[in-house]
């Protein structure tokens, strides 16, 4: 697996993103006039190639998810540019969309809500092919049989519906509909933050295993430092709406260069209490994306912060080699 | 985790579903809570045995009260089969043609009950047509859709049944036929209950709409109309069955109210409400049993529908169980 550091552009990523920006209108009053925006997303750029798993981290509302859904063409973006495998797919029309639909899959969050309860299992993993046309009622039977197995459930629960299903099953079900495309990229929106610890661990080493098997490769959103750990190659760090830190997974353990991911880091829980820890707890609160602070979007809450950060936005620069970070002191 | 039992071979999985909607059907809350319910097995049997005199009416009623061969003057006004007046040949008594009352019931019932189903139908399908699109789509057709919905519930359904009906009437003149009469009936008393669907769809689908398995859909590539019949209604159609069922009770009763003020069916194809239009005549004359035997007919359908369709709700409704 490739540990290298983060270096843009790649020589051919699976998926690239440059500057990539969503912003949801507010609207107010009887003319619905537009009186601000969400700047969910704001100028997010990044690459993953092929095998590889970029872990995108950072807390609630920092537009993580956003960034998933909206490489995904789930939402459409504001600004900036998607490509998959060289193609730009930024604007391109629903119809248009198609065949890259089969290379670009998503796994959920929420495993109750994210299979149609009025389907069976079996039907479920096997609309996917059934909507491309690439197999007939027989051989489709057969390939679902092969992606329960694959995921780890019982060929004789095809025919089972989805409240039948524990979490982690179901979990598992959604990633055998994930599968199903032969994708090359998929996007996991907090796959395993909904299910219990031992199967968190299970869902993951699954999905560990497809990536190694098939060369498939994740974009796997997450605020949950230790599973991002687990599984990524690379670590993308987000506060407010802008990648903030951008490295490899040990280079960001080991030596973490911008301070929110400094604090972040300190909040991890460690599993030994005779460990004594320094830990950096931020005051305040996230700033509302509704109006982002000038400069950059972290200084209200930086310790190091000077007059600088409140005027000019860092950029996202090299500041060791293989090590992005945006900000000025560094 | 039971993926670590042993697979059963997948042969053994193809016979399993026709099996599995037996065992799903047997052990259901839903049937457990229809045995139990004595009112609601009441209901349903009165439901059933009005359904099917109206089906079957051509073979068991007694006569045939359209067949003008079979209508004797002679026989008007009699009373019925066990009042000293009476004749064995016409159980509930005759009306002022001499048409027996009984087979009158049977035939009106059938009028009845197919325009109250029909134009439940017509409602439930304008209803849910616009709800899911509303709901689905959102913004300025949502907001024209359901304003259009607002104002229409401003006014009582039998006002707008009757606007539509008069407006019909006036723009055909003289020459209308009873054919048109009843589909005018069944558009007029169906465009006067779409909006309840409307709504109730329209809520449903825009909390489906938000749930992943919509947005996985999305992902695959299917079409949006697709994705709204296959995956979004079959979970919005839960609470639509029960206001059709609680609607069909009140079309019935709508049309029997528009024929009884003498714009509904004419009294050639007499309905349940014409029955008891023509009967009214008669009240105070002594001849009851032309109003009130439709009348209990007509009390105990709606009455028995509407009970079936209360339990239907409460069964379907999860909070309730």
């Amino acid at each position: 697996m490739p540990e290298t550091a983060a270096r843009a552009p790649d020589p051919s990523p699976v998926l690239d993103v440059t500057d990539l920006k969503k912003h949801f209108p507010i609207y107010k009053g009887v003319l619905r006039r537009q009186v601000g925006a969400v700047y969910a997303v704001d100028g997010v750029s990044f690459s993953i190639r092929a095998g590889e798993t970029l872990g995108l981290v950072g807390e609630s509302g920092c537009g993580k998810s956003t960034v998933g859904r909206t490489v995904l063409r789930l939402t459409d973006p504001t600004g900036g540019a998607i490509k998959v495998d060289g193609e730009d797919i930024t604007h391109r029309s629903r119809k248009d969309l198609r065949p890259y639909r089969r290379q670009l899959q998503i796994i959920f969050q929420d495993p109750f809500s994210s299979l149609d309860p009025r389907m069976s299992a079996g039907d479920i993993v096997g609309e996917p092919l059934k909507v491309h046309g690439l197999a007939d009622a027989t051989e489709r039977r057969q390939r679902v049989a092969a992606l329960f197995d694959r995921v780890g459930l019982r060929k004789a629960q095809m025919n089972d519906y989805p409240h039948q299903f524990s979490g982690g099953q179901r979990q598992r079900i959604g990633i055998a509909r994930a599968l199903a495309l032969r994708p090359k990229l998929i996007v996991g929106d907090e796959p395993v933050s909904a299910l219990d610890v031992s199967i968190q661990a299970q869902v993951l080493n699954l999905m560990m295993d497809l990536q190694k098997e098939m060369g498939l490769a994740y974009l796997f959103i997450s605020h949950n430092l230790a599973v991002v750990e687990h599984i990524s190659h690379r670590i993308a760090v987000m506060y407010l709406g802008r990648i903030v830190e951008y490295t490899d997974k040990r280079t960001l353990f080991t030596s973490p260069q911008h301070p929110y991911t400094e604090s972040l880091l300190s909040a991890v829980p460690v599993p030994d209490p005779t460990i004594k820890r320094q830990k950096r707890v931020l005051q305040g609160d996230v700033p509302s994306p509704v109006n982002p602070p000038k400069g950059c979007h972290f200084h209200t809450r930086c310790p190091y912060a000077v007059d600088r950060c409140r005027v000019e936005a860092p950029a996202l620069r090299e500041v060791k080699p293989g090590q992005l970070a945006a900000c000025h002191l560094r | 985790m039971s993926a670590s039992a042993t697979p059963t071979p997948l042969e053994s999985a193809a016979t399993a579903p026709e099996r599995k909607r037996w065992a799903a059907l047997r052990d259901s809350d839903t049937l457990y809570s229809f045995l139990h319910s004595k009112v609601t097995i009441a209901a349903a049997i009165v439901t059933l045995l009005i359904i099917c005199g109206a089906l079957f009416a051509p073979w068991i009623a007694p006569h045939n009260p359209f067949d003008l061969r079979e209508v004797n003057l002679i026989n008007s006004n009699l009373p019925p089969a066990w009042m000293a007046e009476g004749n064995k040949d016409f159980l509930l008594g005759t009306d002022d043609q001499g048409r027996d009352i009984l087979s009158t019931i049977l035939y009106g019932s059938r009028i009845s009950l197919s325009v109250g189903i029909l134009s439940v139908a017509f409602a439930a399908i304008v209803g849910i047509v616009l709800g899911l699109v509303a709901g689905y789509r959102g913004g300025a057709v949502d907001t024209v859709i359901m304003r259009i919905a607002d104002v229409q519930l401003t006014f009582p359904a039998i006002l707008i049944a009757l606007l539509i009906d008069g407006s019909v009437r006036a723009m055909v003149g003289g020459q209308r036929n009873e054919e048109m009469v009843f589909w005018v009936l069944i558009f007029s008393i169906g465009l006067s209950f779409w909006v309840q669907y409307a709504r109730t769809v329209r809520g449903s689908t825009m909390v489906e709409k938000s749930k992943d398995y919509v947005l996985a859909a999305r992902l695959i590539g299917i079409h949006p109309i697709k994705i709204l019949f296959r995956h979004v209604l079959p979970n919005v159609i839960g609470p639509v069955l029960v206001i059709a069922t609680i609607n069909l009770a009140l079309a019935v009763i709508l049309e029997a109210t528009l024929s009884f003020l003498g714009v509904g069916l004419p009294p050639t194809q007499p309905s349940l409400g014409t029955l008891i239009s023509i009967g009214n005549n008669y009240l105070f004359s002594g001849e009851w049993w032309i109003a009130i035997f439709p009348g209990i007919t007509l009390a105990a359908l709606v009455l028995a529908v509407n009970l079936v369709g209360d339990w239907l709700r409460d069964a379907l409704n999860p909070k309730l169980r």
